[in-house]
């Protein structure tokens, strides 16, 4: 997923003293905790089960909603947040702990079964499933929301991996192509069948298929390309009311033709779910800790102030979870920036890796990382530590780092720039970190920020940017499209991944291994064989040093008390959004 | 100066200082008594008057000259009551036709203005409001102290226009300040200025501001204007010209204080102090070239803060050797010379007149 | 008198044509100085890896790999002509002035401006009356009494209100007044015609702090424009007059001293209707300012060029309507 740019961006204009007065305000003292479940409670469990219906729950995000066309959005909590509205042919279980990460059948009956050659991957349809005016949801309507996906030019934020991996040969979506029968790339021999077509056997299917909202059914008559996010049909338990104003935000009522009997991941409880959008974020947090707002959308945590108050007050904690959030933030090293081996493990040896985990908040902001993917990603091993010390209070080992500067062939040093988000106080601490503890051996960095709006699109994701600017080190941060080693690993590895601009493999790492490793996955059927593989390349990225691991971020989420049937979803990262209900 | 008993006993009425006994109302129209007006401020106390004293009779016209600092334009405020009371300090006593004005209320201050004197200031651009038109300021000016129409008022400030000879005054009567040329403008400055009729004028510098030919036309309206109202005239100039056309007498400022005064005659004839010989020998005529011109005052003005020990003149002064050695230590009394011309200098008398006469009259 | 406003009318078109150029010039020309390219700029439009595919159609869809020059004309066009919308499915009219469709929400932005303008107009109209009230008395005061201990107090105060930053301000008034006291409701907006009560009592604080800030400004100005004043000779010939105290200040100082704040407050009344930027976003009030800012953050470029537009166009007119007013108000400007 894309690194929530603007969501953390908010969070550099935090006021220190704010956070002295709502201490003072939330610090209740004497009362007894007897609203908050506990700090951590929605973490492996449900908090406030209850069936409770009526109330309005509201929900904000400090920027704004990416598009809340299904199709088109790629964040986790859009595709959270999308379940509410939308139903697709499978979805993440909304249960707590590991059950969650998995994929599971929503309008279609079961998951997809495949072919003997991975190449065909058919889905039943349930019947009897309705649009929030009543008619009937056919697999023609799969088929076109799929389609839809092809016109990168209309539906430009969503996930691309329908068209680079469906076997529709030249087809450039139903806006330039009107006749859906010329799109093979899926096939509907009946009104409930749904058949997915690949080029190439691929044995994560179902997951591709669950993760996002690209398979929640769009009725061409009914189709307004780019517009149809102001308002899209309803298949969920609730429906549009208005239009949805972006930057404003838009509310949801209940949809009377969906039917709770036949949806086992959502709830239908809140009387109306109101959004606001371009909530301030710290005004946010504010109401968030007083209940007037129940859920912050982005899911990714609270601002500083925020933080202070929430954990220097016990009744305030007791409201809050510190799960990890998904993201690992780790610092790619380009090898065609520095292509030697012994000179990358030179830059891993000498980093501070406790200045750079102290950066990101210490315990409470996350965990020293061992491997490339986050624990939470399915059969994830921790992994050797590579020319480091995945340990608190470990500071670099400058004698190895010499060492690995000497068979370099430079002894003296060297120079390179590194590159961050500048309005990110978290990354630039790492760079400054990084560049204390690598001048240690005359490895001298070059610190240059840059805006989050443009980092992933001009810099960072730019392979000629950073070669022509000698850009050896950057920092970055990544959450799984799912949660496995395809999802996390495929992007920053695959020498196919690597793109002139958007480009995820900042390392440029083409390595045979890997690439052969990942071939062969694709047909490898059995989900712990596959994961062996995925170990496997973690390790290849960490023994080349293209990638030095960092922290596993943590969020400190809050759950006002009045907010019914919490739990962390481990495949979003953050609260799960489809059964939630409040108490008024 | 020297406390008031010390004083010449052998004053003449219409000096400049008086032997009449503080707090009983004078016979004079004007009299000021030992006036001072100091400024405190941050770096000390500015005497700007520190001890005038005069009179003036209805009908006639009092010059003062005087050096920029000189404590002049400081007096006319002063009479005027114009000192704002926070910042400056004023004691003495101003008898204006019985009515005591130091002592007296802002307020009744207030109501003697403009109906008993009035002022025209210097430079009538700046002294009106350019966002109301000569009329209205007129109209204000008058109704202020006087209980009529607007319509009424409007009729007596076209009349007064046109008395201060104003072409076309039911029309100009609507136009705004700098729609006037700059003479138009003083003649409508006197306009307001006379609109109540006041018995004292007071003018600052009122030709300063404009071209010579211009310049002999106010002096003439102020003199035709004066026979007409009968008004007392405080003309305030450093200029000697002006004093020569339009006044009685002459009082010439130094420091704050009255160095010498007389009648028109007696200062421009037979001056008799260095300084009122420069300020003479300073002018420019028009029967002269002007490199003949003698006795330019040298130096600068003295500061207010503090006055040259003694005479505050003798730093300028060419003769201060001649006073056997008293110019730097005592301060000169005013002393009365001939009848109505006192001067203060520590020169013998026949000293200064042989002075005047063999050295500075051949040269103007 | 007309040809006067037509002459400037003209200018102020041809200003804000300027203005739009420059903007795209800024938009395009900048990033490409600092290396980016035309696949970088569709990339921030696209999810995350993007195939060259997708940035082809994304380059296509907002034209991007046109000539500059032609993208310009294009915007020109459809201001001044109108345009069609392709949403992929339907063409939708867009009359003119037609600035675009967000690259971001896919909406008009010409409605979105006119969506936008009356919640700015609500911050700024209230806060101006609350900084012109209060900047101009406390000015006022502080001149007449100067020196005194009011006078310090106060352009103690006002120093501090122009030096503090809105979102400090911002920030802290709403934690304390809402948060912690409670004493309004949190900040919000809805129509004036529907509820004009509630439409005021929900903005008081977003007033009161943009007032601040304002308000300080305009007290320093009052007190100094008095203090000149003051000393003008005018002011001294009104007093000449016997007119009372009370008269010298109120018709003469008074009048005089305010006329340069007119310029003032023209210019920072056009420049806040184009988006009060800072106290929008502290707030959250979804005004002009805050598009804007989305715009700029977002590389929405018909986002920011509809409100540089509209905000170039706010100061230009606001500055037509002083220079008229000034005419109206001091006689030694009016035009014939």
């Amino acid at each position: 997923m894309k690194s929530r740019p603007r969501i953390l961006a908010a969070s550099s204009a935090g006021v220190v003293l704010l956070g002295l007065g709502l201490t003072a305000c939330g610090g209740g003292g004497d009362e007894k905790t007897a609203d908050g479940a506990g700090f951590e409670a929605a973490v492996g469990k449900v908090v406030n089960p209850s069936d409770k219906k009526g109330g309005t729950l509201r929900m904000a995000i400090s920027s704004d909603i990416e598009s809340t066309d299904p199709g088109d959005m790629y964040y986790a909590w859009s595709t959270n947040y999308v379940r509410l509205y939308s139903r697709m042919l499978l979805t993440y279980a909304s249960k707590p702990g590991d059950e969650g990460r998995k994929p599971s059948p929503d309008l279609a009956e079961g998951l997809g079964v495949p072919s003997a050659d991975k190449k065909t991957w058919t889905y039943k349809l349930r019947r009897g499933m309705k649009y929030e005016d009543g008619t009937e949801i056919k697999a023609k309507d799969i088929k076109y929301a799929v389609a839809r996906t092809f016109d990168r030019a209309v539906l430009r934020h969503g996930p691309s991996y329908f068209s680079n991996v469906l076997d529709a040969k030249g087809y450039k979506g139903p806006y330039k192509d009107k006749n859906l029968d010329n799109f093979k790339g899926v096939e509907t021999p009946d009104d409930y069948t749904v058949v997915f077509k690949l080029k190439d056997p691929f044995t994560e299917f179902n997951e591709l298929v669950n993760f996002s909202g690209q398979t929640a059914p769009v009725p061409q008559d009914k189709d307004k390309g780019e517009r149809y996010g102001l308002h899209p049909i309803s298949s969920g338990p609730y429906k549009w009311e208005k239009d949805y104003q972006p930057g404003k935000g838009g509310t949801l009522v209940p949809n009377s033709n969906w039917d709770q009997s036949t949806d086992t991941n959502r709830k239908q409880l809140p009387a109306r779910i109101e959004t606001i959008a371009g909530l301030n974020a710290e005004e946010l947090d504010n109401q968030l800790l007083k209940g007037q707002i129940h859920v912050d959308l982005a899911g990714s945590g609270v601002q500083d102030n925020a933080r202070k108050s929430i954990l220097t007050d016990p009744k305030l904690k007791a409201q809050a979870d510190n799960p990890p959030g998904g993201f690992h933030w780790y610092n790619p090293i380009d090898m065609k920036v520095v292509p030697n081996l012994e000179c990358r493990k030179a830059m891993v040896w000498a980093a501070d890796r406790d200045a750079m985990w102290r950066a990101y908040g210490g315990d409470v902001g996350g965990e020293i990382a061992t491997s490339i993917m986050p624990p939470d990603v399915e059969g994830r091993e921790k992994g050797t530590d590579y020319y480091t010390k995945a340990e608190k209070g470990y500071k670099g080992n400058v004698e190895e780092a010499k060492k690995s500067l000497a068979a370099c062939g430079k002894p003296q040093g060297f120079e390179t720039t590194m590159i961050y988000r500048e309005d990110r106080p978290k990354e630039k601490g790492v760079a400054i970190a990084l560049q204390q503890s690598l001048a240690r051996v005359n490895i001298k960095l070059n610190l240059k920020g840059f805006p989050a709006n443009t980092y992933t699109s001009d810099q960072a994701g730019s392979p000629s940017f950073m070669q022509k600017n000698n850009v050896g080190i950057g920092t970055f941060g990544w959450l799984s499209d799912w949660p496995t080693g395809y999802g996390y690993l495929w992007a920053l590895s695959d020498k196919a991944a690597i793109l002139p601009s958007g480009n995820v493999n900042i390392a440029q790492i083409d390595d045979p291994q890997i690439n052969e490793a990942w071939k062969k996955s694709y047909t490898t059927v059995d989900a712990a064989e596959r994961a062996k593989l995925y170990n496997m390349i973690d390790d290849r990225l960490r023994s080349q040093a293209a990638y030095m691991p960092n922290v596993y971020a943590k969020s400190l989420l809050f759950r006002p008390s009045t907010l019914n049937n919490v739990f962390f979803h481990k495949g979003f990262g953050m609260y799960n959004y489809s059964t939630l209900g409040v108490t008024q | 100066m020297a406390d008031k008993s010390k004083r010449p006993a052998d004053m003449l009425d219409g000096a400049p200082t008086t032997v009449e006994e503080p707090g009983r109302p004078p016979t004079s129209f004007l009299e000021v008594r030992d006036l001072r007006i100091h400024f405190p401020t941050d770096d000390g106390l500015v005497k700007s008057v520190d001890g005038l004293s005069f009179k003036l009779e209805r009908g006639r016209t009092l010059g003062i000259v005087g050096e920029s600092g000189s404590g002049k334009s400081v007096t006319s405020l002063g009479v005027l009551g114009l000192h704002n009371r926070r910042n400056a300090k004023v004691s003495g006593e101003i008898w204006l036709d019985g009515n005591e004005l130091v002592g007296a209320s802002p307020d009744q201050v207030r109501r003697m203005r403009g109906r008993n004197m009035a002022m025209i200031f210097q430079d009538p651009l700046s002294a009106m409001h350019p966002f109301y038109t000569v009329g209205a300021q007129i109209v204000e000016a008058y109704r202020i102290h006087n209980d009529v129409s607007k319509k009424v008022a409007r009729k007596h400030a076209v009349d007064m226009l046109g008395r201060v000879g104003i072409p076309k005054p039911d029309r100009r009567v609507d136009d705004y300040p700098h729609q006037f040329s700059g003479g138009m403008r003083q003649r409508a400055m006197i306009a307001m200025a006379l609109s109540c009729d006041p018995e004292l004028l007071i003018a600052d510098e009122p030709t300063t501001a404009l071209d010579v030919t211009v310049q002999a036309q106010i002096l003439d309206l102020i003199r035709d204007l004066q026979r007409e109202f009968n008004s007392a005239i405080i003309m305030i100039t450093h200029d000697l010209g002006v004093v020569a056309e339009l006044s009685d007498d002459i009082l010439v400022m130094y420091g704050g204080r009255n160095i010498e005064y007389g009648s028109v005659d007696d200062v421009f004839h037979r001056p008799e102090h260095p300084y009122t010989w420069g300020l003479l020998g300073s002018m420019p005529r028009l029967d002269r070239e002007r490199s003949e011109r003698l006795l330019p005052i040298k130096g600068t003005p003295p500061s207010l803060i503090n006055l040259p020990q003694g005479c505050a003149f003798n730093p300028r002064c060419a003769y201060s050797e001649l006073t056997d050695g008293k110019s730097t230590v005592e301060r000169p009394e005013l002393r009365e010379t001939a009848p109505g011309h006192t001067v203060a200098c520590h020169m013998a008398v026949e000293r200064r007149r042989r002075i005047w006469a063999d050295e500075i009259a051949p040269k103007l | 008198m007309i040809a006067f406003i037509l002459r400037r009318l003209g200018g102020a078109v041809l200003l804000v044509f300027i203005i739009s150029a420059v903007t795209f010039l800024i938009f395009f020309g900048l990033p490409k100085l600092a290396g980016t390219t035309t696949d970088d700029m569709a990339a921030r439009f696209a999810g995350k890896s993007p195939t060259p595919e997708a940035l082809a159609a994304i380059k296509e869809r907002f034209g991007f790999d046109q000539p500059l020059a032609v993208q310009y004309g294009n915007f020109v066009k459809a201001a001044v002509t109108g345009d069609t919308y392709d949403t992929g499915v339907e063409k939708i009219d867009c009359p003119a002035p037609c600035l675009g469709y967000s690259f971001r929400t896919n909406q008009s932005v010409t409605d979105q401006l006119v969506d936008r303008f009356p919640i700015t107009l609500s911050l700024v109209v209230g806060a101006a009356v609350i900084w012109l009230l209060v900047g101009v008395s406390i000015g006022v005061l502080s001149a007449l009494r100067r020196g005194s201990l009011f006078d310090r107090a106060a352009m103690m105060i006002a120093l501090a209100g122009v030096s503090l930053p809105i979102y400090f301000t911002g920030l802290l008034s709403l934690a304390f007044v809402v948060h912690q006291w409670g004493l309004l409701p949190p900040v919000s907006y809805s129509s004036f015609a529907d509820n004009p009560f509630k439409w005021a009592s929900a903005l008081i604080l977003p007033w009161i702090t943009l007032a601040f800030l304002y308000a300080a400004m305009y007290a320093r100005l009052t007190r100094a424009g008095m203090l000149e004043t003051m000393s003008e000779d005018y002011i001294r010939t009104a007093r000449a007059k016997g007119l009372p105290e009370r008269t010298v200040i109120t018709k003469h100082a008074l009048r005089a001293s305010l006329t340069p704040l007119l310029t003032v407050f023209g210019l920072d009344i056009g420049l806040l209707f184009g988006g009060a930027v800072l106290t929008e976003r502290t707030f959250s009030l979804k005004g002009l300012g805050s598009l804007a800012l989305d715009g700029v953050v977002g590389s929405d470029l018909p986002v920011v060029l509809g409100t540089v537009v509209t905000a170039s166009l706010f100061v230009v007119v606001a500055n037509l309507i002083v220079d008229l007013l000034y005419g109206v108000v001091d006689p030694r400007v009016r035009h014939s």
